[in-house]
């Protein structure tokens, strides 16, 4: 059955019994390189969920420290962590929770330098970012790679999640939104404040996702928006349509290299934000 | 014609903390038009200086997109909900500490 040692075969016994995986299934999760970007609020449960599947090989990028404040919500990190550089924070719990998983951790800042070289060995990719500059870069590499990749954000009490499927006239986040917002448009960040359990439902709503396009099976989240509100506790979601005049995956692409774009958000309110310029390689913001 | 607008939490100030409200109208158009009269200053960031709409905003009739429907003119039917959705990048608490 599908070269399973017996330990294996004991902890993947619920998949292996279950319509819809079986062994040949929990063969191909085995096979399957996964790469989330964010060891943070997304990150946590999509990462942990991979790891607990037996997806063979994960990857996990990020710059970050465990902060104290992270901790009501990023449940791949303890108490003891506060301090470590989140990806080896998140490689360990991802290795006590499933040993048999190879985690290769990326402990840096995904640009236009990087973005490609990073993203490329990978089958399928999660975003699990916090900010607009790597989440356009994320979905423009993915787009230029042929790489799935599984959306997921959030904001206070709400969330949304798609996938977007690069090729046969499927949509991306440029389709949805074709560029960033301005400066000054979105909320300063001091406004912010997120529901701790609301990245749990958010990332586990893409660990499915992800494990679904391994698997090949059911209906992917293409070309619709799942909206999530957790006050009313309603889920909706709404058409996404590809975009023919796409910049990134339109008939006439206008968008063919990797953009770093500032980041933005942090801003004290008044002060003039700095000018988002094309081509030039800034860091993420904190 | 009423139909529900659903406002996203970050528009919430501009509608005295309601997750939805009401609003009147046949048209996209008229819709907003009604709420900036009943909300002062709910739809500034909806509508771009031109008057047509942000490209960083998304507004739906029930489930599909309004720029398919003829954006600010698609049309409007009792009972539909209206639905506007900013781009979220997510987890920008993490950067007010």
């Amino acid at each position: 059955m599908s070269d399973f040692n017996e330990e294996q075969v004991v902890r993947y016994a619920r998949h292996i019994i279950l319509p819809g995986i079986g062994g040949a299934g929990q063969r191909k999760l085995l096979d399957a390189k996964v790469l989330v970007i964010g060891a943070g609020g997304l990150g946590s449960p999509v990462a942990m969920y991979l790891a607990a599947a037996g997806v063979g090989k994960i990857g996990i990028l990020d710059f970050d420290k465990v902060d104290l404040t992270n901790l009501q919500r990023q449940i791949i990190h303890t108490t003891g962590d506060v301090g470590r550089s989140k990806v080896e924070s998140a490689a360990e719990t991802l290795q006590d929770i499933n040993p048999g998983v190879e985690v290769t951790p990326y402990d840096t800042i995904l640009s236009s330098q990087n973005a490609s070289e990073v993203i490329e060995p990978w089958d399928v990719v999660v975003d699990g970012t916090d900010n607009f500059p790597v989440r356009y870069l994320v979905n423009d590499v993915t787009q230029w790679l042929g790489r799935p990749l599984v959306y997921g954000s959030i904001y206070q009490w709400e969330g949304q999640n798609t996938v977007f499927l690069p090729g046969k006239e499927a949509p991306c986040y440029r389709c949805l939104y074709p560029e960033p917002p301005p400066p000054g448009t979105v909320p300063s960040c001091a406004e912010g404040g997120v529901f701790g359990v609301l990245p749990g439902i958010v990332g586990s709503i893409q660990a499915t996702e992800a494990i679904k396009l391994i698997l090949g099976v059911g209906e992917p989240l293409v070309g619709r928006l799942l909206l999530f509100d957790a006050m009313a506790m309603d889920f909706t979601t709404v058409k996404v349509k590809w975009d023919p005049e796409c910049p990134v995956c339109g008939k006439s692409p206008t968008i063919t290299e990797p953009i770093d774009y500032d980041q933005f958000c942090g801003l004290v309110p008044g002060q003039a934000p700095p000018e988002a310029e094309h081509g030039v390689p800034t860091t993420v913001g904190r | 014609m009423a139909v529900q607008v659903k406002i996203p939490t970050i528009m919430r100030k501009h509608a005295d903390g309601n997750a939805k409200v009401e609003a009147e109208g046949a048209t996209l158009e008229d819709v907003l038009i009604d709420l900036e009269a009943k909300y002062p200053g709910i739809t500034k960031n909806v509508r771009s200086d031109d008057g047509g709409l942000h490209r960083f905003i998304n507004i739906y009739v029930n489930d599909e997109d309004v720029r398919y429907l003829g954006s600010l003119e698609a049309k409007v039917g009792e009972g539909d909900t209206i639905s506007i959705l900013p781009a979220v990048a997510g987890g920008w608490a993490d950067r007010s500490r």
